[in-house]
């Protein structure tokens, strides 16, 4: 199969370097993760795959299984365990790796003098992720075991039917498989485009509500009220940085 | 006592960006063990960020240790007494994202 390789700039209009020039070191790993995730969708679409293969390894997954504990996201507690999953699009994802050890692969690696892409992320230390890593790292430390304990947990953890869970739709936008209406990548795009690059970071709820602030300010700079205040020279500002001529 | 100490993974962006050094460690009394090594490398190659290679008196939790191609964990990892020659190797698998 003849490699092909995406680009952020190329679907994105945007490099990470870019991002993180707006954004910071910290919440980047949202823009980096929820970009690639679409990336590989388009990709898959794009080459028409039978299967959507990732080396999620498992201590990747054990790291989910505990980072959604900590974030209480039940959706993706419920479903991150599973070996295969669909994303409503007709191309299965599976998980190859699930059951084999970082440890185990990277002597793989090492012994069989494989070339693979080890540099840690330059952008990653600040990493929510990170703090998952930390604390399996150093309770693999006491006993491996727990990693597949971990796994274990998840997989035989079933969700209250009464707790409310996304179903999966489409995203009114880009039409790629979303739990919203509009779908984290565009939203994320939307801020970098906006110059608000921190719309999409953080709950979909508080993404939902800056959104429609946003709309609301946009509002008023047409209709010049509230948000707008004239200053000393020629030029109103109004609230949301956007500068008018005044007429 | 000559020794080879290698890097991998992503552990020698921490050591000068070097994936191989030819040490020479000085004579002591007491045998050197890996723990000894731990913190000569850390005082004498380790240029930034020593808390990402070592803690708690030995490699981050997330580093693996091979000693002649072997895994430490099999040689009583930092009690192991470093012998003439021997390679060391650190290889990271800590990563981002």
């Amino acid at each position: 199969m003849p490699l092909t390789i995406m680009s952020y700039k190329d679907l994105y209009g945007w490099t990470m370097d870019e991002i993180v020039a707006e954004i910071g070191r910290k919440n980047n790993c949202t823009f980096c993760g929820v970009f690639r995730r679409q990336a590989l969708d388009r990709g898959a679409n794009l080459l028409k795959v039978d299967y959507l293969a990732t080396g999620h390894n498992a201590d990747d997954i054990a790291e989910t299984v505990l980072m959604n504990i900590l974030r209480g996201d039940l959706a993706r507690l419920n479903r991150c365990t599973s070996i295969i999953t669909d994303s409503g699009d007709g191309i299965p994802r599976v998980k190859p790796l699930k059951y084999t050890f970082e440890k185990e692969i990277v002597m793989y690696a090492y012994f069989r003098k494989l070339v693979y892409f080890s540099t840690e992320c330059v952008f990653a230390p600040n990493a929510y992720r990170g703090h998952a890593r930390v604390l399996l790292k150093n309770l693999e430390k006491i006993d491996p075991a727990i990693i597949m304990n971990i796994i274990h947990s998840g997989e035989s953890l079933k969700v209250n039917e009464t707790a409310k869970i996304p179903c999966l739709t489409r995203c009114t936008r880009c039409n790629y498989v979303s739990s919203q209406e509009i779908c984290k990548a565009c939203i994320l795009l939307e801020g970098l485009n906006k110059g608000l690059p921190r719309l999409g970071v953080g709950k979909s709820s508080r993404v939902k509500r800056l959104l429609k602030e946003n709309e609301d300010k946009n509002k008023s700079c047409h209709q010049e009220t509230g948000c707008c205040k004239i200053d000393n020279d020629t030029k109103i500002e109004c609230a949301c940085k956007k500068s008018i001529a005044l007429t | 006592m000559d020794i080879k100490v290698q890097f991998g993974g992503g552990a020698e962006l921490l050591f000068d960006n070097k994936k191989h050094y030819d040490i020479s460690l000085p004579s002591k009394e007491k045998p050197w063990i890996i723990g000894d090594l731990l913190f000569w490398l850390k005082e004498h190659l380790l240029k930034e960020r020593p808390d990402l290679f070592l803690q708690d008196n030995s490699v981050r939790p997330g580093i693996l240790v091979l000693i002649n191609d072997t895994d430490w964990e099999l040689m009583d990892t930092v009690n192991y007494e470093i012998q003439l020659n021997d390679c060391i190797m650190f290889i990271s698998t800590l990563h981002g994202g």
